[in-house]
């Protein structure tokens, strides 16, 4: 199976990886939708949707109930309704922009997606190799070049609406990401000068952020997250604003703008917006979970390969060493920690009240720019002290 | 009145940043994550009705089975809506209550007029017409939401009468003393 994959050519396997991303994240945007109308619920004291059942499932007893009530059919039904109702395109609309926006929403979406490394497993050596579709060496640098494109999936949608509110949504929409990405970018840059200590090879590959987070001893297995918590809060609220999450839901505060960039969207195009919001939400904590918070390694200061060891140390299983079973076990602790961390999107939406605009500006360029230049001039200098 | 000046200490270092804020707010929304839930899931559970609820007006009967409206017509005159609308009878001279003269022909609520105040039942002499416990009404066009004689009598059902009165009267009318 597996050497008849690699066997295929290059461009076949890189369609099937594609088709997997687009299987992948378009379903898991549906999830996230309803985790999202499942965590608002019960932070509002609600249940949450839990009617939706397909008759044949209802029959299998306690199973389909858990299921009924998890809400897993509401997500069909949400898909079923976006795909089948009317798509109005409204008249004064430029056709053209309008109907290419929420494509352009989905590139940036789908492409970040592949470097973003997602599990690991060892070879026959005991080395940790990482999985991922296409393991690039700018690695950060491509993720953070491809999402911020996604703004301008935003401003075409305002300006192509030709409607007053998605415009001011456009707008603000660019406004904030641009002053987000100044100090998204400075908070990481210690975190690869702490990598790239003179004398080693460049790299600004996520797996090798991950491996270095993995090292024995004190300072070697600590996560970024405890080593630099400034440049993680830092990144952490810029991730807040760049995925146009509250507090920083500007572009469609719906309180002021109506729904913002997509006021005069509707079925299937509005739901392929949300798509590519729930991709950014799941690849921008996806990065965050590998910059700061060790990747797929269990706990801090327990590497994966020490988990391993210590598994086939006490049962002594041959399985337990084998590439399917190490590399579905960090898969599942790296999605964990994704899964958390879109928690903690949600989680922090219902807690925190939206800003105003003027705030959100003020609290970019002067509050967290500052920082985030103090912060990497204070790790510059300790590192170069550190490391001579 | 005393004037009470409120000090306004400035803000510090530590609130100025919000963190301490939000910790605390994503403490109290995790509470109430954890928490039960508040919904009442409608179908399946049903609200607990409280005694002198006004549900949906009905007619009700006495134990003996005899309908208690005399069609006077005062909760017509009286509905601030006019949902009632009755069409006096007479009941016939073989029956065995035509001591009581007068009953209802026809009596209609319409259920899109009613605003379940309750005067109707206030202002019957015979506690005829009552509020009782039925809260949701729905039908597929606005000629089934007009509820007629049977079905009133048949959401309303019978309920215990202490005084009797026409018996009363019937049997002082057969002693002589009619008042």
């Amino acid at each position: 199976m597996v050497d008849f994959y690699f066997q295929l050519h290059p461009v076949i396997q890189a369609v099937l990886k594609g088709l997997a991303v687009i299987l992948v994240i378009f379903p898991l945007g549906g999830i996230c939708s309803m985790a999202e109308r499942k965590v608002s619920a019960w932070i509002q004291g609600r249940p949450g949707p839990n009617r939706a059942i397909v008759p044949w499932i209802a029959w299998i007893p306690f199973v389909g109930t858990f299921l009924q009530r998890l809400g897993l059919f509401h997500v069909m039904a949400d898909g079923g309704k976006m795909l089948f109702k009317e798509d109005a395109l409204p008249g004064g609309v430029n056709k053209f922009y309008f109907i290419l926006a929420p494509i352009v929403a989905m590139i940036p979406a789908l492409t970040t997606v592949t470097t973003v490394p997602f599990g690991a497993y060892l070879d026959g050596h005991g080395a940790v190799i990482p999985l991922g579709l296409a393991n690039v060496d700018i690695g950060l640098l491509a993720v953070f070049a491809v999402s911020s494109l996604g703004v301008y999936s935003l401003i075409l949608a305002g300006w192509a609406s030709n409607s007053k509110y998605p415009f001011l949504g456009g707008v603000r929409a660019s406004a904030q990401l641009i002053s987000y990405e100044l100090s998204m970018t400075l908070s990481v840059i210690p975190v690869f000068l702490w990598i790239n200590a003179p004398g080693t090879e460049g790299t600004m590959s996520l797996a090798k952020t991950v491996e270095f987070q993995s090292q024995p001893g004190f300072w070697g297995g600590a996560w970024f997250i405890f080593i630099m918590p400034v440049s993680a809060f830092i990144f952490l609220v810029s991730l807040f604003a760049e995925t146009n999450r509250q507090p920083f839901d500007m572009p469609e505060s719906e309180a002021d703008l109506v729904g913002g960039f997509h006021t005069e969207y509707g079925a299937f195009k509005w739901g392929l917006f949300f798509v590519a919001e729930y991709a950014h939400m799941i690849i921008g904590s996806g990065v965050f979970t590998l910059l700061f918070l060790g990747g797929w390694n269990p706990l801090p200061w327990i590497s994966l390969a020490d988990l391993i060891g210590w598994l086939n140390g006490i049962t002594g299983a041959a399985w337990i060493i084998h590439p399917l079973f190490v590399g579905l076990l960090s898969i599942g602790i790296f999605l964990g920690k994704v899964v958390f961390g879109i928690f903690f999107f949600m989680w922090v939406r219902w807690t925190v009240p939206r800003f105003r605009y003027d705030q959100v500006m003020e609290l970019g360029w002067k509050k967290l720019l500052p920082l985030a230049i103090a912060n990497l001039l204070v790790y510059a200098i300790g590192i170069a002290v550190i490391t001579k | 009145m005393s004037v009470k000046i409120v000090e306004r200490k400035p803000l510090t270092l530590a609130e100025r940043t919000y963190i301490p804020q939000i910790v605390g707010g994503l403490k109290t929304t995790w509470k109430h994550l954890v928490r039960p839930k508040e919904t009442m899931e409608y179908p399946e559970q049903r609200p607990a009705i409280p005694p002198r609820y006004r549900g949906v007006p009905t007619l009700v009967r006495d134990p003996h089975g005899r309908e208690k409206c005399v069609s006077c017509q005062l909760c017509e005159f009286v509905c601030p809506p006019k949902a009632i609308r009755i069409t006096p009878g007479e009941i016939p001279p073989d029956s065995a209550t035509a001591h009581v003269e007068k009953g209802p022909q026809a009596f209609d609520i319409d259920m899109l007029r009613c605003i379940y105040c309750g005067m109707c039942e206030e202002v019957c002499p015979e506690e005829a017409i009552v509020l009782q416990n039925q809260f949701s009404m729905s039908g597929y066009s606005r000629d089934e939401m007009i509820n007629h004689k049977d079905r009133l009598y048949e959401l309303g059902g019978t309920l215990p009468d202490k005084h009797l009165k026409w018996d009363k009267k019937k049997a002082a009318e057969e002693h002589g003393n009619a008042h």
